[in-house]
């Protein structure tokens, strides 16, 4: 092997395929493009929402008219034409009953992505809710659940059963002022998940909610809302993956999630929508609002990603830290190749006395792609002995990438404690051929170093999710080595 | 087993290797030494097919097959290994992982089923022994933070692991000291079989005390100029590399 050629398997990590590129033949019912207050209206009616749901849309998108798209961070995105995509799109069949009455097309779908619907998952002791477009398609053992008095449930049917709930937390951690698309998601939302976990309650299985966009020109804008009462327990896992497609599509979600006293949500992602051709053709855009408010005393958020996919990536998943003693965390890996983009990072806001933090994120970029970390550590006046850890990695594979950090401190009482770490390195050549030497091909070694550079992170996923995220690191790689 | 004809290679287009022939067969147990300089670590290289090494010239046979048209992943599997004089930090990829990939891709070469964990944790624990590694190894990152010594007896280990049919042992006495040295020695000669044969390079005779070279060879200036028993140590011990250098005319 000639050093240019360990060279090009290092550079050209550009071959791999998106594994996941099918797309389904389903009818789906699509309001034709545009966005106007008459499409609002719509959607809101084919919903069969309360008035006040309406009124939250309408304000939203009338806020929405006013702001300009955010060009902030370190990422280019072309110009979206937000009128030329339909808002709305459902799969045209009643919602079904049984597995019996779903669309065996989607149960094909679902079952190439290897999301086990059936009796396997109540082995495995998880429930899902599997989001095709903007519908819920089927919601699992939500009468074990509700024995509990645990609520898990498409947000439309939320709506309908749950108002008072539902309006009483929407909007409270990400209000539709909060940004560009978390008002143009507040404005058009179509559908996501609700999760509710009373008083005292430790949720005994995973919840978990797979998203998939299966409509071409269609936007998704899931809208996840997440309580957990006074001492209440929950893991939530999110997994994504998307057909392919040519056309870039706009994805822009929130998720909120109210912690009160004594109460621990952990939040777990993998995200694998269709990445864009190497050329840097096609790919989802990807913004998503994802808060977290700790509101009330040694209450604990924690944050893990695996982002792998995305054209582009702009998501802070973050924490408000306003009960005393309260806990944020943040686990992130993102990997990017081709001509990816990523600025992911997050924001933990101290406000309560005695509050904690920690981010660990690591970075990997390949190819010609772009990978940020952004981060915001505040620490408001009032908050005492608050604390912050935040180590930044960075890996890079090739030398057409690049890797950046923007880590912001800003702190505001003296009592304050907080530690910053960061590194970037490279896979280097001595290490492929120590690897080589002893039997391991180049591919598999930077499989090896690569999951290890992120495996702090993955030990943080639910043991199948890890799996699951392993595999995704390896596919990501995939011939993209050699 | 390995057969070197008229090796040349250059690096940054600089000749380095200029001609080495080399017999090993089975059993045996050769030493090179040389002056610093005279090629012997680039030779293990050019051998274990490093990429910043072009091979200009000559032919390398191992047990039958042309060793320079296969990649370095493949001569490992084929049963060459190098115990590296600077052995690389690989960090996050734990010992157990790392030697765990390396195993089955030699079992797969050979048409062996994978072990699984339990039996590849056995054997772990089997061989860690013959180099004196504690049990902490398994978990700890590949290099990352072994002492000098530590490292070399990693590189024994990982040559216990793979059994290797050729063994290629670069400079494995440099930066240790004398315990470290007799572990390391002991190692590989608890490793020695009729079957498979090692390469020693080094450039004191101090290792050569603990494993006892059939042939010594000394390389100069990419040659090697000089081919005899065990007792030519004992000479290069006594009156240095000089008279080498007067030898071939300088």
């Amino acid at each position: 092997m000639k050093q240019q050629d360990s060279n090009s398997i290092i550079e050209n990590l550009a071959t791999s395929d998106y594994k996941y590129g099918f797309s389904t033949q389903i009818e789906t019912d699509i309001i034709p493009v545009g966005l106007n207050e008459e499409v609002i209206r719509l959607i809101s009616s084919k919903k069969n929402e309360p008035q006040w749901l309406l009124e939250f849309r309408l304000k939203a998108f009338r806020y929405w008219q006013k702001q300009t798209v955010p060009t902030w961070a370190h990422l280019e995105i072309p110009e979206i034409d937000f009128q030329s995509l339909s808002y709305y799109a459902s799969p045209r069949k009643n919602a079904p009953q049984s597995l019996d009455d779903v669309d065996p097309e989607l149960l094909k779908t679902f079952e190439k992505l290897g999301i086990p619907l059936e009796e396997q998952k109540m082995l495995s002791g998880m429930a899902v809710d599997a989001v095709m477009d903007s519908t819920s398609i089927k919601t699992t053992y939500k009468e074990e659940l509700a024995k509990l008095g645990v609520i898990f449930c498409s947000f439309s049917e939320a709506v309908q059963q749950y108002p008072q709930l539902v309006q009483q937390y929407l909007g409270t951690v990400v209000p539709y002022t909060d940004n560009f698309y978390a008002a143009l998601n507040s404005a058009v939302f179509s559908d996501g998940s609700f999760v509710y976990i009373p008083k005292g309650v430790r949720c005994p299985m995973e919840l978990s909610t797979y998203f998939r966009i299966n409509a071409v020109n269609t936007g998704q804008f899931e809208r996840t809302l997440i309580v957990a009462d006074d001492d209440a327990y929950v893991s939530y896992l999110e997994g994504c993956t998307a057909p392919q497609r040519d056309d870039n599509q706009l994805h822009a979600a929130i998720v909120e999630i109210v912690v009160m006293n004594r109460a621990e949500v952990k939040y777990s992602t993998v995200q694998n929508w269709y990445p864009g051709d190497k050329e840097g053709k096609g790919g989802i855009y990807n913004f998503v609002t994802k808060r977290a408010l700790c509101k009330g005393e040694s209450s604990k958020v924690s944050w893990t990603q695996v982002e792998t996919g995305s054209a582009i990536t702009w998501k802070y998943p973050s924490c408000i830290l306003k009960g005393d003693n309260s806990i944020g965390e943040f686990y992130s890996v993102a990997f990017t190749n081709h001509y990816q983009q990523a600025d992911t990072g997050t924001k933990m806001i101290h406000l309560g006395n005695n509050t904690r933090s920690r981010i660990v994120s690591k970075g990997i970029s390949a190819g010609k792609s772009q990978n940020s970390y952004r981060g915001l550590v505040r620490v408001a006046q009032r908050a005492q002995n608050a604390r912050n850890f935040s180590q930044c990695d960075s890996l890079l594979l090739g030398s057409q990438c690049g890797a950046h950090t923007f880590p912001e401190i800003d702190v505001h009482n003296p009592t304050a404690v907080l530690e910053h770490e960061a590194s970037t390195s490279k896979i280097n050549e001595d290490q492929l051929f120590y690897c080589n030497q002893r039997g391991i091909s180049t591919e598999d070694a930077v499989g090896l170093i690569v999951n290890g550079f992120a495996k702090e992170v993955l030990n943080k996923l639910p043991m199948e999710f890890a799996v699951e995220a392993q595999k995704l690191l390896q596919i990501s790689l995939e011939g993209s080595v050699g | 087993m390995l057969e070197i004809v008229n090796l040349h290679a250059e690096v940054n287009g600089k000749e380095i290797l200029r001609g080495i022939n080399l017999s090993v067969k089975a059993g045996e147990v050769h030493a090179i030494m040389g002056p610093n300089g005279s090629g012997k670590s680039m030779l293990s290289a050019v051998l274990a097919g490093h990429p910043a090494f072009t091979v200009t010239q000559g032919s390398v046979t191992f047990n039958g097959k042309d060793l320079l048209a296969m990649p370095a992943e493949e001569r490992s599997r084929a049963g060459l290994f190098l115990s590296f004089q600077y052995p690389v930090e690989i960090p996050g990829v734990s010992m157990v992982n790392f030697m765990r990939a390396a195993v089955n891709e030699h079992r797969k070469y050979k048409g062996q089923d994978p072990l699984s964990a339990g039996e590849f944790l056995k054997m772990m624990r089997a061989k860690k022994d013959i180099v004196e590694l504690d049990n902490k190894l398994a978990n700890r990152s590949v290099n990352e933070g072994f002492s000098g010594g530590e490292k070399k007896r990693n590189e024994i280990f990982q040559m216990a692991m793979l059994e290797p049919c050729l063994s290629i042992l670069d400079e494995t006495d440099s930066g240790l000291d004398i315990d470290a040295l007799r572990i390391v020695a002991s190692g590989v000669n608890q490793l020695k079989t009729p079957q498979n044969a090692s390469i020693v390079i080094t450039h004191y005779q101090r290792l050569l005390d603990y494993i006892v070279p059939d042939i010594v060879h000394i390389l100069y200036k990419g040659r090697i100029v000089k081919t005899a028993g065990r007792e030519l140590v004992a000479v290069l011990e006594e009156q240095g590399y000089d008279w080498i250098k007067k030898e071939v005319g300088e």
